[in-house]
């Protein structure tokens, strides 16, 4: 394990917050505006790249900016887990990038480039969740998700927009100031700094003296206090937050926002209480069933939506509770399934919200019912939304089926019948609320009346912009799913196995 | 004296020529004519005192808690009074943030005040000596003389310049800090009863008796939490801040209110000690009351300045907080708070001029959704109101964390109460810049009528833009002032920590029952 300190690893949380300086000083042209955000994707997603192979290599970067107080800075450390979430989160950024000129162009948005502003400024502050070496680092660039993300939720400014706006900062903030605050102090008061350890998940950073139910309140209030993460009950913003044009709830809300809250979450877990403490204390299994009771009752809750956009916003905080479920069993497969999750949901989520947005702008439909027979005219949307959705379930070989697998092998090695039963179960909701979307699409009937969805509807070049992205992250969760070799190395690596 | 003093070795005696700078610039400015002549003065003189005062910062010595730039001359010797002036860690911050601030304080009148300007510029100056004066003043009696001094200077702002109910605030202000006036003024001659002398550093070294610390500290303690404001004080407050014009508020919230705390930390805890260990438990308690209430009726409010004064009452809440929880971590914390609301509160308050010199209301309704008309406003609203919920990365971050981090290391359930005022915080800043901002509107114009809405000058930009350097640097790098009051705060809690012992046991027990009640409370041993 060898460390280097770089200030080459600053770049990659630099390049979106430069990016969004360009964005904000190129007003008045469209083209160069949208230039600038997808080469800013793409020159991050290279920055993230070009740090891999020392990682695989059994090391990693350090670097510290400021120190603000003796254990308190803004320092950076990249790890197996940070470039598993930065290298997902600025690949999916260039998609997302192209995408959002086809669906922005396609309705004509208002306030375009504060749109592209503020999307740069979340991607950063991600990136810089990655790369956070300790707690205040993370602190720091989640809060400025949070509020950078707020302008999105509202992009629309309707009452819808402004409702939505509200409940989802009312929430973040709450949830940030309320427990995650608290829970940073109390951190540091029994540890005397807020640097996490890194390279071994089995300790953390109490040392043994550590009173046990300090350590217990410590740990519920940063169970709560990552409202980003979605875990019932305070998942109700992500919901609210689906008003947001869709290139938002596709990567915001499927991908970076809610990542940053369940990777905030597993490293929180894995380097500040560490696996024994976890183990000792039995919290790991307490989360372990906090999650699953969110699993089964996000997934119910998602049966009953017939808003394509709120379905799979119930499916989003069911899934990421998989993250948390793997991470929170606290053996290797368990943990590995967990983490892998992080790519495999992102890639098939933000699939299926593309779909969602693509439909929208060429039929302006949002409800399901709406959505007989559109698979005939949009093709290769609904072929996507189809591999997304069987990733979604975990049907072999598409990605999911690689989580759902080291899932329950970790249930099995702690033994424990009721998370593998949740598991199952939940993938029988998972197809129970997809398979339903896709047979209506290919096998329903248009409602009587409506005309929009005949003949061919993705030649149109906005719609190849938005179709294009969207086929390919539906072929690379495939891909995934056959070839997961290089994300279960960088998790072993992280495991130290 | 030298056991006390450093003395001053710069090319000029830097204190004195602090003070007097702006005194001698108000005088002169009597004989200027043209408003345009008075403004370019008064910044003039103001900036030069800041250039003046920078070599506080560069050449202060680290490494001793000793008074430095001490000058030391005598006034009226038979009854000791003299005319001696120093810095040290606590104070020395406090007189930078005076002469960084009153700059601004002429920019933000700038087309701010319409009449009498020449009276404007006088009294502006002259309060700026007197407020550097009550920071460096080493003699009791110089103190109190620049603390009178520094009141009637104030009290016009507010009634001649101020707004409808000018009045009814300017008297209140007056009262209220008379009244303090009065008890401090008890406290400083019954002292000098005592042990003979107004030199504050020796009225330290003395021992008193329990009974005597409590008096004393109970005058001086009023005085201060009067000015701070501690609840339930603080009602003069909003009134003199709504009616106050930009620039007295700004004074008021930056440096006024500092002298509170500031009074704390070089009156009650050194000279007092046993009784401020009595009083802690009261005195914690009356803070977390002001942080929470001082949030609770921001939230309600609907006018502006309303809103960012009971805000206010609520970080103050944190320095004294801060300074009573004794802790090294604790002090730090208050005094960094202190400098930082002097920078944001400041900042808000000049946000708020402005906005009232285009639209005459400081109403939120009135002064909503000036997003799509005003960004470069907006931006640094958003900013400021960042900066005064304590988000990660400015300044009053640090401070509360500090401040937080004392708290939960000492009293844990304290610690809980202090986060329902950061939660409060966040929740009226948010509320204002959301009205402010976007309020409903759709985005593609502005409701009302816009013609007043143009935005920021040079001028205005310039202002807001140096305040904007401080938060952002105090945020990411408070290291250096806090290397400055290391030294100074771990002597005072020093001479807290021998006084404290010095003090008869006799004298505690009887008087214990109440406070030890409340101490087990908030340390939660019930």
């Amino acid at each position: 394990m060898e460390t280097i300190i770089t200030s080459k690893i600053l770049l990659t949380p630099l390049i979106p917050m430069v990016t969004a300086l360009l964005i904000m000083g190129s007003k008045k042209k469209p083209n160069l505006r949208e230039s600038f955000s997808l080469f800013g994707a793409l020159f991050t997603f290279l920055s993230v790249v070009q740090l891999l192979p020392h990682i695989l290599a059994r090391g990693s970067y350090e670097y510290t900016l400021f120190t603000l107080y003796p254990g308190v800075s803004v320092k950076f450390h990249l790890d197996g887990l940070g470039i598993l979430f930065a290298g997902t989160s600025s690949f999916l950024w260039i998609m997302a990038g192209l995408y959002c000129v086809g669906y922005m162009r396609g309705l004509d948005e208002h306030a375009q480039t504060r749109f592209y502003f503020c999307y740069a400024v979340a991607v950063g502050g991600a990136m810089g969740v990655a790369f956070s070496a300790n707690l205040f680092t993370l602190y720091l660039f989640y809060e400025i998700v949070s509020v950078f993300t707020y302008p999105l939720v509202a992009h629309h400014q309707d009452k819808e927009g402004y409702d939505g706006g509200r409940k989802y900062i009312v929430y973040l903030m709450f949830a940030s100031k309320a427990f995650l605050l608290p829970a940073m102090i109390l951190v540091y008061v029994q540890c005397g700094t807020l640097d996490f350890t890194m390279g071994n998940v089995a300790s953390g950073m109490f040392p043994s003296s550590a009173s046990s139910v300090l350590v217990k309140v410590t740990y519920l209030l940063c169970l709560l206090g990552f409202a980003k993460s979605a875990i019932m009950p305070i998942h109700g913003w992500l919901p609210a937050a689906m008003v947001a044009p869709t290139p938002v709830s596709a990567l915001l809300h499927a991908v970076v926002v809610v990542k940053v809250g369940v990777f905030c979450l597993a490293r929180v877990m894995l380097s500040v209480f560490g696996v024994n403490l976890l183990n000792n204390l039995g919290l790991g299994i307490f989360t372990a069933y906090l999650a699953s009771f969110t699993i089964i009752t996000a997934s119910v809750v998602a049966l009953t939506q017939n808003n394509l956009k709120m379905r799979l916003a119930y499916s989003t905080v069911s899934q990421l509770s998989y993250i948390i479920l793997g991470v929170a069993m606290l053996t290797p497969n368990s943990i590995t399934g967990g983490l892998i999750h992080i790519t495999n949901h992102a890639f098939a989520k933000i699939t299926l919200f593309f779909c969602a947005g693509s439909i929208f702008v060429a039929t302006r439909k949002k409800d399901i019912t709406e959505m007989g027979g559109i698979g005939w005219s949009m093709p290769f949307t609904m072929i996507a939304f189809g591999l997304a959705s069987l990733s979604m379930i975990g049907v072999p070989p598409v990605s999911g089926f690689v989580t759902k697998w080291y899932l329950a092998l970790g249930t099995l090695d702690i033994h424990n019948m009721i998370l593998l039963t949740v598991i199952l179960v939940s993938s029988l909701l998972n197809a129970g609320y997809f398979i339903p979307v896709f047979f209506t699409s290919f096998f329903g009937k248009p409602l009587p009346g409506d005309t929009s969805q005949g003949g061919f509807l993705e030649g149109s070049p906005f719609i190849m912009l938005m179709v294009i992205p969207l086929f390919l992250t539906a072929v690379a969760s495939v891909l995934f799913g056959i070839y997961p070799d290089l994300f279960i190395q960088i998790i072993n690596l992280m495991l130290g196995r | 004296m030298e056991q006390y003093l450093i003395y001053n070795t710069l090319w000029y005696p830097i204190l004195t020529v602090l003070m007097a700078v702006p005194l001698f610039g108000a005088f002169i400015t009597l004989g200027i004519r043209g408003d345009q002549n008075l403004k370019i003065w008064g910044l003039l003189v103001t900036v030069l005192t800041t250039v003046l005062s920078l070599p506080l910062f560069f050449s202060f010595d680290l490494t001793t808690a000793k008074y430095q730039f001490a000058e030391f001359n005598d006034w009226i010797p038979f009854v000791d009074i003299s005319y001696v002036l120093g810095v040290d860690g606590i104070s020395v911050l406090l007189v930078l943030l005076t002469t960084l601030v009153m700059p601004l304080c002429i920019l933000c009148s700038w087309s701010y005040i319409k009449e009498r300007f020449r009276e404007f510029i006088f009294v502006l100056l002259f309060i700026e000596a007197s407020m550097i004066g009550v920071f460096i003043s080493l003699n009791m009696v110089l103190f109190f003389i620049f603390w009178e001094a520094m009141l009637v200077p104030m009290y016009l702002i507010i009634a001649v310049w101020g707004g409808p109910r000018k009045d009814y605030a300017s008297i209140k202000f007056f009262l209220y800090t008379l009244i303090g006036s009065i008890f401090l003024f008890v406290a400083i001659i019954a002292l000098y009863v005592t042990t003979g002398t107004f030199f504050i550093p020796e009225l330290m070294t003395h021992h008193y008796s329990f009974s005597y610390q409590m008096w004393i500290f109970l005058a001086f303690a009023l005085a201060f939490a009067i000015k701070v404001p501690m609840f339930p004080f603080h009602t003069w407050l909003p009134a003199a801040h709504v009616e106050a014009p930009t620039a007295g508020s700004v004074i008021l919230a930056s440096i006024l209110l500092k002298m509170g705390g500031y009074g704390f930390l070089r009156f009650c805890l050194p000279i007092a000690p046993a009784a401020t260990v009595y009083c802690m438990p009261y005195l914690i308690v009356i803070s977390i009351m002001s942080i929470i209430f001082g949030g609770y009726l921001a939230l309600g409010q609907s006018d502006i300045k309303k809103l960012i004064a009971y805000s206010s009452v609520g970080h103050m809440g944190f320095v004294t907080l801060g300074i009573f929880l004794l802790n090294d971590v604790g002090i730090k914390g208050a005094i960094l708070q202190m400098i930082n609301h002097g920078i944001t509160t400041g900042a808000l308050f000049i946000l708020v001029g402005m906005i009232y010199e285009r639209t005459h209301s400081r109403e939120i309704s009135d002064n909503s959704a000036l997003g799509i008309v005003m960004p470069i406003y907006v931006s640094f609203l958003v900013i400021f109101s960042l900066s005064s919920l304590a988000f990660p990365g400015t300044n009053s971050f640090v401070g509360e964390l500090l401040v937080l981090i004392a708290c939960f290391s000492k009293y844990k359930v304290v610690g809980g109460f202090a986060v329902v005022g950061a939660i409060l915080a966040a929740a009226y800043m948010l509320r204002l810049v959301q009205k402010m901002v976007w309020a409903d509107s759709d985005g593609h114009s502005h409701p009302g009528d816009r013609s007043q809405l143009f935005d920021l000058n040079l001028r205005e930009t310039a202002t807001l833009t140096f305040l904007t350097i401080f938060v952002f640097w105090i945020g990411f790098h408070p290291t250096p002032l806090l290397n400055i009051m290391d030294t100074s705060t771990a002597h005072l809690l020093k001479q807290v920590e021998s006084g404290m012992h010095a003090s008869p046991a006799g004298h505690h027990a009887h008087l214990n029952g109440l406070g030890e009640t409340v101490k087990n409370l908030i340390a939660f041993k019930y």
